[in-house]
């Protein structure tokens, strides 16, 4: 049988696959939890090797995910006194502390135009599950003007479904400007040493004038309080990495 | 002021300005609940929630230190009248996992300890169940737990 003279077609290569290597992404966006990161200090070092190895063998039970200060996160944590033994917490971050094993976090709600704070230890055993329910970060590291802002900023649907991200993505920054409740608040944040980004400041410009008397622009070129953190980032991340991975 | 007077001129010199600023230092609240602290009634009495022209006020804590924490019972002066209340929540930070409030919380109770209102709608912490011998009725109306 001769069938193949008719139709001698051109072989067409078939389609070069795309590949789309997710390792090297991922390994491209690094994050080292801040409480890993040792304070300056004159401590032996051992501590910190001690406690990351601690820390490393509680990650290992259970997966604290990647946060920043302004995602929401719902938190559930075993309680004796609840019904049903757990009891559930949805807030935004609006501060992380502390480092090592007694790291925390505090998540802030307003439920029924009450605000409610909780301080949350990180390697906590009670803690038995920490969901992210929205990345999103802020412009500031320190959320604590909430408590001064309008309700509104810090209200959150407590039964709110976690969003799904991408591994690759940048975390979206929110560029929201919050509006405040008027004067007196708990701390005067105009002041130049909060450095906040985050607020709609509606004072007068007299008053934000004043507010620059005490700024300190020498502060940033400080020699003796520079803490250079990139080389110890490294080592630590490394090791944390190799540990994880075992 | 000075600088109000240099840029408007001499013509208001002598007029007082129309917004007199007073300020007088309000401790901020973060400390636990003692003598003379304004509370927030969050119960749906009448005696909390009409308004009066003073808030109500602790006057006496029921405990060995004069400094009360959430569980612990007060004497609060409201509309001119003494009253027994249940501490429910503080604005001070207290042990970690347990929740802070945006203001000192109080739910109004008689004195064989039944509260007074029927219903509250603001949450209450869960370490007030650990006495539920005394205040079993205050946690059966409470409608939100933290």
């Amino acid at each position: 049988r001769r069938s193949g003279d008719a139709e001698p077609a051109k072989f067409k290569p078939p389609p070069k696959p795309v590949i789309v290597d997710r390792q090297r992404q991922t390994a491209e966006r690094r994050f080292l939890s801040p409480e890993f990161i040792p304070p300056r200090g004159r401590t032996n070092p051992l501590k910190f090797l001690i406690e990351r190895k601690d820390m490393i063998q509680r990650r290992k039970v259970f997966n604290i995910p990647e946060f920043y200060v302004g995602h929401i996160l719902a938190v559930t944590t075993a309680d004796p006194n609840a019904n049903g033994k757990t009891s559930r917490f949805v807030g935004i971050c609006i501060q992380r502390g502390g480092k090592g094993l007694g790291a925390t976090f505090v998540l802030r709600n307003v439920i029924e135009d009450q605000g409610v704070e909780i301080c949350y230890e990180l390697y906590n055993p009670r803690i038995q599950e920490i969901t992210v329910l929205k990345l999103e970060k802020r412009l500031d590291d320190n959320l604590m003007y909430l408590r001064d802002a309008l309700p509104e900023y810090s209200t959150f649907d407590v039964n709110m479904k976690p969003q799904s991200y991408l591994d690759s993505e940048e975390v979206p920054v929110n560029k929201l400007q919050v509006r405040m409740k008027p004067k007196p608040w708990s701390k005067r944040w105009e002041r130049p040493k909060y450095r906040i980004k985050g607020i709609k400041f509606e004072l007068p410009e007299e008053k934000m004038k004043e507010a620059q008397k005490w700024n300190k622009p020498w502060l940033e070129f400080d020699m003796m309080r520079e803490y250079d953190t990139s080389k110890i980032e490294e080592k630590i991340w490394k090791e944390v990495n190799e540990e994880l991975k075992k | 002021m000075a600088l109000v007077n240099g840029r408007l001129g001499l013509s208001i010199a002598h007029q007082s300005s129309t917004v007199i600023q007073r300020h007088f230092s309000v401790t901020g609240a973060c400390s636990a609940i003692q003598k003379l602290t304004r509370v927030r009634v969050v119960d749906n009495s009448a005696l909390g929630n009409t308004p009066y022209h003073r808030p109500p006020k602790c006057i006496h804590v029921y405990n060995k230190n004069g400094v009360g924490k959430v569980g612990d019972t007060i004497l609060l002066a409201i509309k001119g009248e003494k009253k027994k209340a249940l501490i429910v929540g503080q604005k001070m930070p207290g042990p970690t996992m347990t929740p802070k409030f945006d203001s000192n919380n109080v739910v109004l109770i008689e004195d064989n300890g039944n509260p007074t209102g029927t219903r509250i709608k603001t949450p209450i912490p869960y370490l007030l169940r650990q006495k539920e011998g005394k205040f079993s009725k205050v946690l059966a109306i409470a409608r939100n737990f933290v």
